[in-house]
């Protein structure tokens, strides 16, 4: 049996199949290419080890591999290390690039045809290269390359027939340079093939770990070689280049300065608010918990089990208890977070293809580089709203490790998801605007404040942005559509067991009396120190179990305002829910985790304390919180100068050795 | 002069740039060192957005910094 070790993944092959390889920049239309070719047909697998997904197909005799979308091959993240696997074991690269990009787009194009496979160039998007006034001599830059170039514009189905009856046409191409030919013909001498042979050359560690060598330093120079070839080739087939903005290009612009990119921010999160917040959480999950798993399923599940198992027994209770693996998992993950990860998902696919992602990262750049993180990770921290659980598997995009750590504690700390943020929104609604402002100040101040003490402590240097503005265009809704489902799925596959083993760590505790002695640990805390009724540690507590359950709690408890607020800061930063819990030891070391959990955990009760006793200077509840927000935002500045201060010596040690 | 310090319109020269995996990274959207670029706008600090022909970047304040360029034109 044949299948494609190198990229980790089993695809069975027939026995005289071919493995044909889509390739392509980000948002090049390499998606419709691949639907054009494999029909309904559709298998998706996950990488090992990523949060990837790779579809595959059949096309007659052969298969249909996608890849993420790279603007070259190496080992910079996730998606270029599985592009690179895919395409080193391909027998045919079909390569879409755009015709607006070209100089952008022919860098991946020469790379692969540097690998000596054969290839064939899908030039699309032809007619936004019209409108642009780009004119490019497709014959020209068929001779140039020395492959296949065929004209297409995907979106309206033109060319795509001729893509696909082409593809035994494809040609191994002309290499960038002849010293790098001589280059390749040397090392390729050592190693399996030519596109490992490049590799190599061009300093990928995986690659030369494989074949026990030690990565080439020839990196810069082949690259730099490839782009002037490239600039060569572009500037011979492309003509007419009108210069000029068009609205798109405004648009684009608008969304990243601060003046305008805010308001179009709040326009967007509105409409998800509108979208997630009111329709999804409130009319779907109304739906799909309260009537479908709760009232059927759930008496369902109960029923099959008692006819096996007295439901009073421990394992009764582990099945289909209160905090039941059969029941309140099941409940939980199809019932409220399906609807709301897909929510989240459809959203997040729509502003990727949209191009709003990156200027998004761009406009928030600056305010998460104040807490050591770069605007890449206003991705995780929006999706923290969805699900903290799912953030922080996402934060594996971030660039290094001390971005994931930064980013991880912010969401295990204070971004409320949306389950107990619908239960916090209903408790703040009632109390009047200084208790919103004193939840909503002392929220964001303490992520300012923890954040940029972390920047400030942990060692090592965050990332920098470094991203690619594309052109807006509109999403294609079965785009959207296609990859809100394979992202849902994947996430929902991978966290349903973290739920169901949560359930059961909970089950066992309520069963050994855990559940009441931590209860209890916390009573004096919580009665001596945040003033509150013994009775809001239950709920605390509960909100280990499910966060939305914590705060649900609370609003039975028939508290004033001001304890209220304090209960609700407390519980926002309280640990989040046990599957999150479960997610921060796997995504790191359990020392890491173990920080984690107590230092939000302390913090929790720290802040909570904190607002306590700063209101109860006064008599007056109002005043005393107009003086705890007044604290909070002056502890965050002096947090932020004090830091500039003390690190100013050190960034001109820095400057002084560069 | 540093990137950091360019005005949004200016076309300048870029002269280094300090990191090889961003080098790398910048020479695939093809600005290496001596290309001629365009500042699309300057967000106070915050990103640099730079142009070449079509290709759009944005590039954080930290990294603007340290690339240094020469006015040009």
């Amino acid at each position: 049996m044949a299948h494609c070790h190198e990229s980790n993944i089993k695809i069975d092959l027939p026995e005289h199949g071919r493995k044909i390889v889509l390739a392509g920049n980000p948002n090049v239309g390499k998606s419709v290419f691949f639907n054009a070719f494999t029909g309904m047909y559709v298998d998706v697998s996950n990488y090992p080890g990523t949060t990837l997904d790779i579809s595959f197909g059949r096309y007659g005799e052969d298969i249909i591999i996608d890849t993420p979308g790279v603007y070259g091959i190496s080992s910079f993240n996730d998606e270029e290390r599985i592009a690179r696997d895919v395409i080193l074991s391909a027998d045919i690269v079909v390569n879409v690039v755009d015709a607006v990009h070209l100089e952008r787009d022919l860098f991946l194009t020469q790379q692969i045809i540097d690998t000596g496979v054969p290839v064939i160039l899908a030039l699309n998007m032809m007619d936004d290269a019209g409108r642009q006034g780009i004119k490019v001599d497709a014959d020209l830059l068929e001779h140039l390359l020395g492959v296949p170039v065929i004209e297409t514009i995907a979106v309206k189905g033109i060319g795509l027939e001729k893509v696909k009856n082409s593809v035994n046409k494809a040609k191994i191409g002309i290499v960038s340079h002849q010293d790098l030919q001589n280059m390749l013909i040397k090392m390729k001498a050592r190693v399996a093939s030519q596109g490992e042979a490049l590799l190599v050359l061009e300093e990928d560690p995986i690659i030369a770990e494989r074949h026990g060598l030690k990565p080439a330093k020839h990196r810069e120079d082949i690259y730099l070689m490839r782009r002037e070839r490239v600039n060569d080739v572009v500037g011979h087939v492309i003509s007419e280049v009108k210069e000029g903005i068009d609205i798109k290009t405004k648009l684009g612009r608008w969304m990243i300065k601060p003046i305008t990119g805010v308001p179009i921010l709040f326009v967007m999160l509105y409409l998800m608010y509108q979208a997630i917040g009111v329709f999804v959480a409130q009319t779907v999950v109304g739906v799909t918990e309260e009537t479908i798993m709760i009232g059927m399923y759930e008496p369902f599940m109960r029923g099959l089990v008692s006819r096996f198992v007295e439901l009073e027994s421990a394992l009764g209770l582990i099945l289909v208890g209160e905090f039941g693996v059969l029941t309140m998992t099941v409940t939980y993950v199809l019932g409220l977070l399906m609807p709301l990860v897909v929510g989240f998902y459809f959203f997040l696919s729509g502003f990727e293809d949209s191009g709003y992602l990156p200027r998004l990262a761009a406009l928030t750049d600056r305010l998460l580089s104040m807490v050591g993180l770069n605007g890449r990770a206003i991705i995780p921290l929006i999706l923290g709203f969805g699900c903290v659980t799912l953030a922080t598997v996402v934060t594996r995009l971030l660039g290094s490790v001390r971005e994931r750590r930064i980013a991880i504690f912010l969401l295990a700390l204070a971004i409320p998801c949306s389950a107990q943020m619908g239960v916090i929104v209903g408790m703040l609604a009632g109390l009047g605007g200084v208790y919103l402002t004193l939840y909503v100040v002392v929220m964001v101040s303490i992520m300012a404040i923890v954040g940029t003490l972390l920047n400030r402590f942990l060692p090592g240097k965050s990332s920098d942005l470094l991203i690619d503005l594309p052109p807006l265009r509109l999403p294609r809704m079965e785009n959207v559509l296609k990859k809100t489902g394979i992202k849902s799925y994947g996430f929902l596959k991978e966290a349903t067991p973290l739920f169901a083993i949560g359930a059961f760590i909970i089950s066992v505790m309520e069963l050994t009396g855990l559940l009441k002695a931590l209860q209890n640990f916390l009573t004096p805390l919580t009665v001596g120190w945040l003033n509150l009724p013994k009775e809001a540690s239950t709920a605390f507590v509960m909100g280990i179990v499910r966060r939305d359950f914590g705060a649900a709690g609370l609003s039975d408890l028939a508290l004033d305002p001001l304890s209220t607020i304090i209960a609700l800061i407390t519980i926002t930063l309280f640990v989040p829910c046990i599957a999150a819990i479960l997610v921060l030891f796997k995504e790191r070391n359990k020392k890491e985790a173990a920080i984690m959990w107590f230092g939000s955990l302390g913090i929790a009760f720290l802040v909570g304390g904190i607002v306590n006793k700063l209101t109860g200077m006064f008599t007056n509840d109002i005043t005393g919180s107009w003086f705890a927000i007044s604290v909070f935002i002056g502890m965050a500045g002096v947090t932020s100068i004090l830091v500039r201060i003390r690190k100013k010596p050190q960034v001109k040690n820095v400057s002084q050795e560069g | 002069m540093v990137l950091a310090d360019v005005k949004k319109g200016q076309s300048f020269k870029i002269l280094s740039i300090p990191n090889e995996i961003v080098r790398a990274q910048a020479i695939r959207f093809g600005i290496a060192e001596g290309v001629i670029v365009t500042c699309d706008e300057m967000i106070p600090a915050g990103p640099v957005i730079i142009r070449k022909s079509k290709q759009e970047i944005a590039i954080g304040y930290g990294l603007a910094r340290e690339i240094l360029v020469e006015a040009v034109g």
